[in-house]
């Protein structure tokens, strides 16, 4: 039966091998913002053997492009974005020791196979949340590319941020699973 | 009758507003569907997201916080009286100062670039302007924030006159089914039938603003959308495709005449963040 889990960042084994397919899991603690730009030049910097601007290992990145934050705010609205998008860079980023992925919607074979290799995990946000979601992050820096404005990578400090468990380091795979579970037709 | 005027200015405080308060507040309508989709929901899973969902509508009523990060790239919709005269500035320009205003006072994002060069323009403009022609002296103004979530994974298609319904209900059902979760369901689909190509992709858009729940007034589309959404809700891929029994609010069809040769299909999928504000001038 999925479980409702918190767990506190960094990911390490003992964690990961808790985490089921279908747990809602509450994170806390560091995780840092990445999504297309972004990533495109970390996959950069990996090929040309440089240095990350973050220590990657055991971490979660989040894939959002938040709103600015209004007067007197910490963000302003934060959901999810499609994770697909980052497919083509997800598996070197794992290869380099990125133990966790915020988004929404399926990912590749290749990032699959990935996850399941290196022991990783991907977690579904709710799209369309970014306001309820904001609400969980207590705390964010700029630690790289600022000029690429909402893209930017940010060190964001959560607080029993709501996530669900898609793929897990056993294989499962939420999408899939759960369309059968409740499918209907042939 | 005589030709009644309308300043730009105008113009542009209504598309700041209308920016703000549809990026912030989710329409009745909306939060309605949402309510009857926690009641029918079989998923424990999908109860949950439809919660959040809820929940998430009013903090960013009470807040002034987007209701999501992705705050679109601007459509407007414009029925013009051709009985109307706009003075001190242009339509075109007044709209996208309007934009300009309410995605910088709002705090909203800016999504909009250049689509090769790929470098932010910072302030969300240009909105997307469809202008329709009608008869009076009123200015009726609709700003539809679209999300790139759904748009990502509409489609078209240029099917053959052998396809016929078939061929329609087959290619709305397997839009819907590649889409899974990314386009954030429960979805609204909007279907535009006919026309040309562009013809289809603005019915199938406009038909998004009819409201959730509202069948079509020919009663064979009416039942066309009623078998639509039932097939879609049977698919399991549920509230944001982590299995259930509610994948889509709602089906919309607009139809329009097309050519002998032709049966242009659009899909224009809408996110569960059903975000559309419209005012009267």
């Amino acid at each position: 039966m999925p479980e409702t889990i918190s767990i506190n960042t960094p990911l390490t084994d003992e964690i990961l091998k808790d985490l089921k397919t279908g747990d809602s899991v509450l994170i806390s603690g560091v995780i840092y913002s990445a999504r297309d730009a972004a990533h495109k030049r970390l996959v950069e910097l990996i090929s040309k053997g440089e240095k990350l601007p973050f220590e990657i290992k055991g971490q979660i990145v989040y894939y959002v492009g938040p709103t600015p934050p209004g007067p007197g705010m910490i963000i302003g609205s934060a959901g999810p974005t499609s994770g697909y998008r980052m497919d083509a860079y997800a598996p070197i980023l794992i290869a380099e020791g990125l133990k966790g992925m915020i988004g929404k919607g399926m990912r590749n074979q290749k990032v699959k196979e990935a996850i399941k290799r290196h022991r990783a995990v991907y977690f579904a946000a709710t799209g369309g949340a970014g306001a309820l979601i904001s609400k969980t992050i207590k705390k964010t820096e700029i630690v790289a590319y600022e000029d690429l404005g909402t893209e930017a990578i940010r060190r964001m400090h959560v607080k029993d941020f709501p996530t669900i468990v898609v793929n897990d380091i056993y294989g499962n795979d939420l999408y899939l699973q759960g369309k059968r579970r409740y499918r209907k037709t042939g | 009758m005589g030709v009644r005027e309308i300043a730009a200015e105008e113009i542009t405080s209504t598309i700041r507003r209308l920016c703000i308060e549809a990026n912030t507040i989710l329409g009745d309508e909306v939060v309605e569907a949402l309510k009857k989709g926690l009641e029918q929901e079989e998923s424990k899973t999908g109860k949950d997201i439809f919660r959040q969902l809820l929940d998430n509508a009013k903090i960013a009523k009470q807040e002034g916080i987007p209701l999501c990060q992705d705050t679109g790239m601007v459509v407007v919709f414009i029925e013009m009286g051709q009985d109307i005269h706009i003075v001190h500035g242009g339509l075109n320009q007044s709209i996208n100062e309007g934009v300009r205003q309410g995605y910088r006072d709002g705090y909203l994002r800016a999504s909009s670039l250049d689509p090769l060069v790929r470098k932010n323009f910072g302030d969300n403009t240009p909105a997307i302007i469809h202008v329709e022609i009608v008869p009076g002296d009123k200015l009726k103004l609709t700003v539809v924030p679209k999300g790139f979530g759904g748009e990502n994974m509409s489609r078209v298609v240029l099917l053959t006159p052998a396809s016929g319904m078939e061929g329609i209900k087959e290619f709305v059902l397997q839009t819907v089914e590649k889409a899974g979760a990314n386009p954030c369901p429960p979805v609204i689909v909007g279907v535009g039938i006919g026309g040309t190509l562009e013809k289809a992709a603005f019915i199938a858009k406009k038909s998004l603003l009819r409201p959730i729940g509202q069948r079509h007034p020919d009663h064979q589309i009416a039942i066309l959308e009623q078998e639509l959404l039932d097939k879609i809700n049977r698919l399991g891929i549920g509230p944001q495709g982590l299995g259930g029994n509610v994948t889509a609010l709602d089906v919309h069809i607009e139809t329009y005449p097309t050519h002998i040769a032709g049966l242009p299909i659009v899909v224009n999928l809408q996110c569960n963040c059903h975000r559309h504000k419209e005012a009267v001038l």
